[in-house]
Formats: structure tokens, sequence, C-alpha cells
């Protein structure tokens, strides 16, 4: 069960997409868990045949139990499947065997499978099982539904992540007031020339400012593992996406200072609505090495973010707006956006984070070369 | 097409974009962005599926009068009846 960020301790595998013998490829969706972000498609990184399944669907496992077992292209068979299971932490939990349109009926119904008795086999809780739990509870007053129960359980995991945040990751912010005039007047007369399904989104800019300041100062790139940062490979932003409902998560946006703004745009879109359709896979939840998070279109002037660990950063963007502004000595109106950073001292010092921001301002002074 | 048609499309495209809205709930006159807590990714595929199932094009400039179903409505209205070649069969 791999780890798809510092708040999420367990799973529940909900379903195999590829059976034991299946060759697979790397990139290959070969599960999906259920998780307080929703459903997760899990992806393998390597080639090799699908050995055996370890977890059955319905179980809910701790982070770093072995979910099944993967033999790599030319590899012998038993040896693979020994040393893999010898990385599983311990005993698996008694199981609770649910099918799948089971447990989605529960989701729907909102009944709780830990207090539904099985009929199936070998126990298993059946869809007639949980409509039959259903009208039982339906005549007993309950206070929480299926969806308030994950909204519940993500505020927890929200809860668990910020405050270990706050605990350990000793924080500093600074803010600068960014003009972006040549960059709202660029973005609106690209627009206007764009095909409508090939308009770009202000935030895109915005991201992709971020990536190639990233690139000029990486060590606010990457990860404080072990007591130590690690630079990333990569430059992969998160975005956070609030989930209506409550909560919010922050998928990645893999190489985003390789990316055109359409490609950014694009990706932005479908990272959106997949966040909250709950079809994200687990690369994009583990792999963000800064986040970025814009809460200008809720009026909100700056924002200092508590940042999401093991990152080390994470920039805020506020509102887009209009203010008198002075250039060469005349007040002027100008469209500016104020830009915070909140980094950890641990990685680096407030002039590195000065050098960021004043980089990500240079950088959205030049919109057409982004 | 006549504005109840365009109405119906223009509450589907939505619901296709946030599936938890109640067709029935919407309120004609209130910003979609108020109502249903729309932020400007949701807005854009909005803008984008009106274009998808009219086949008219939306300049940005007129995004503003998409924000309610009742100027949203009487705007592509608009539109659809300005696109539509004189002379043409229905």
């Amino acid at each position: 069960m791999p780890s798809l960020g510092a708040d999420m301790e367990a799973g529940t595998l909900v379903e195999w997409l590829k059976r034991p013998g299946d060759a697979i490829t790397r990139g290959d969706i070969i599960a999906v868990v259920d998780t307080q972000k929703g459903a997760i498609e899990i992806e393998v990184f390597e080639d090799g045949v699908l050995e055996k399944v370890v977890v059955a669907p319905g179980e809910q496992v701790p982070v770093g139990t072995v979910l099944a077992v993967i033999r790599g292209a030319g590899e012998p068979a038993a040896t693979a499947a020994v040393a893999r299971t010898g990385e599983r932490p311990g005993p698996l939990p008694a199981r609770t065997r649910v099918s799948p349109a089971a447990r989605k009926l529960a989701e729907d119904l909102g009944v709780d499978l830990a207090t539904v008795h099985g009929t199936g086999p070998e126990g298993a809780i059946t869809r007639e099982d949980v409509q039959r739990a259903s009208s039982v509870k339906a005549s007993t007053p309950r206070a929480a539904t299926a969806g308030s129960d994950r909204t519940a359980g993500m505020r927890a995991a929200i809860a668990a992540a910020m405050a270990r945040s706050k605990r350990e990751i000793p924080h500093y912010y600074l803010s600068t007031t960014i003009d972006v005039s040549a960059a709202t007047a660029w973005l609106r007369a690209e627009n206007e020339r764009r095909p409508m399904p090939d308009r770009l989104l202000a935030i895109a800019l915005l991201v992709k400012a971020v990536a190639l300041a990233l690139r000029e100062i990486p060590d606010l790139n990457g990860q404080w593992i072990d007591g130590g940062f690690r630079k990333a490979a990569g430059i992969h932003v998160g975005c956070a996406i609030s989930l209506r409902g409550g909560g919010l998560v922050a998928p990645a946006v893999h190489g985003a200072d390789g990316k055109d703004l359409g490609t950014l745009t694009r990706g932005i879109r479908d990272l959106a609505t997949r966040a909250r359709a709950g079809a994200l896979k687990s690369s994009e939840l583990a792999d963000a090495t800064i986040t970025v998070t814009n809460l200008g279109e809720q009026g909100v002037d700056a924002t200092f973010g508590i940042i999401y660990p093991p990152q080390v950063a994470l920039v805020g963007f506020g509102r887009i707006v209009e203010r008198p502004w002075i250039v060469a000595g005349r007040v002027e109106p100008r469209t500016v956006v104020t830009a915070t950073l909140s980094a950890d001292h641990r990685a680096t010092d407030g002039h590195r984070g000065g050098s960021f921001l004043a980089a990500v301002d240079r950088l959205l002074q030049a919109p057409e070369q982004l | 097409m006549t504005a109840n048609e365009i109405a119906h499309v223009v509450v589907d495209a939505l619901t296709g974009i946030a599936p938890e809205i109640d067709p029935a709930a919407v309120q004609s006159s209130i910003n979609f962005r108020e109502q249903f807590d729309l932020d400007s990714v949701d807005f854009l595929n909005f803008v984008l599926a009106l274009h998808e199932r009219l086949g008219i094009d939306i300049p940005e400039a007129d995004y503003a009068r998409l924000y309610s179903l009742e100027s949203a409505v009487r705007y592509l209205t608009e539109k659809a009846s300005a696109a539509k070649p004189s002379g043409s069969e229905i």
C-alpha cells in the first residue's frame, strides 16, 4: 500500500485490474485503492509479471503493506516472491470479505460495513447483506452518513498532516506583490487568438513561473527526509484543489517546468476534474515536490500556507486585482497579485526564498517566454 | 433552438462538471459560482461544454454573461440565432 501523502495511514483495496500471470509494464494501473482522498488508481513502476496478489478486495491495510508480488523481467519466480513478501511489515489484520458492488452500495446507503453480517462465500458481505443492514439502519437514527464519514476522515487526515507540519517544520514566510499587467494583457490577447478548447488559465502562467523559478533555486524543490534535504530530480508542482463538500488534495503536475502553457492548462483541468471525481493516480498524489495554492478566487489578498510534509515549500497566490501603482514616478492602475512563500528554514534561508520570489516576478514579466 | 432547450443544455453542462448539483435546484438569477462554489477551472470546463454542445464560439470577454442561468440562456439564444444562416432550413 503506497503512501499517497503524509496524511495517509491506510487504504482499502477496492479491486484488482490485473490478474496473477498478467504481464505488466511501467505505468500500468493494476489496482484501485480507496483512501480518505477518494478512489486512487495504483500504478506500477517496473516491467514484469504480476506473480501473486496478497491483499484481497475489501481489505483495509496500513501504508507499507505489500499488496502484490511483481516478478521483474528476467527475475526467477521464487526468489522474487520471497524477497518482496519479506518487506511486509507485519501480519495482515483479519479479513472482512466484501464484494466491490456491496462496498459501493454500502457507501451510497451510508452503511458501516463493520456492522454488517456477511452471508456470502466464506462470510463475505454481499449486496443483499448491505441492503438488509440498510433497512435496519433506516429505523435507527445515525448522525453520520457515508459522505460525512469521508469528509470527517479527510478532515482528520488533514489535521494530522498539518499538525505534524507545524510541529516539525520551522516555517518562514515571505510575500511580494507582483505587477502582472503584462501577463494578464498577454493572456487576454492569447485567449482571443486561440480556439476555445486551447484557451489558457491564469493559474497555468503562475504554476509555470514557479516551476521555472525552481530551476534557478532548486533547494526549495524536494523533500526533507531522515534529517536532511533531498533535492528532487524533477519539478512536480502539487496544485491545491478544494473538493466540493470539504477537504482538499494537491495532486502533482509532473515536469511542470518543461510543459507549455496549453499542456499545463489541460493538465490542471484534468487533475481538478479527476480530483473531484475521486479518480487520481497514485503517482499524482505521492510525487509533488512543492505545492501551489491559489485562493485569489475567494477574494483573498494573500495566502500564508502550511507546508505539506515532507515538502519544504509552499507558494501561495492571492487574487489578481487592479491597484494604484507607482510606475516611473506616476500613479497608474496596474494589475497585481501577491505571491507568498512558506518555506522550511531547515532547508533554506530567507535570502534564498527572497531570490525565488524575485525570480517568479521576473519570469511573469515575460509571459510569452513561459 | 428554443430558450427552453438551451436552458436544458446549460443545466446539463453544469451537472456534467459538478454531478452533485440537483438540476431542479438551479436558481435562475443567482450567480453559478456563488450557488455551486465553482472555480475558474470548473467555469472553463462549463464554457467548453456549452461550446461543444451548441457549436457556439464564446469569446472570453463574454464569460460574465454566462454567470447565471437566466443570463446564460439570454446570451446563448442571441448567439444561436445570430449564428443561424439566413434562409437555412430548421
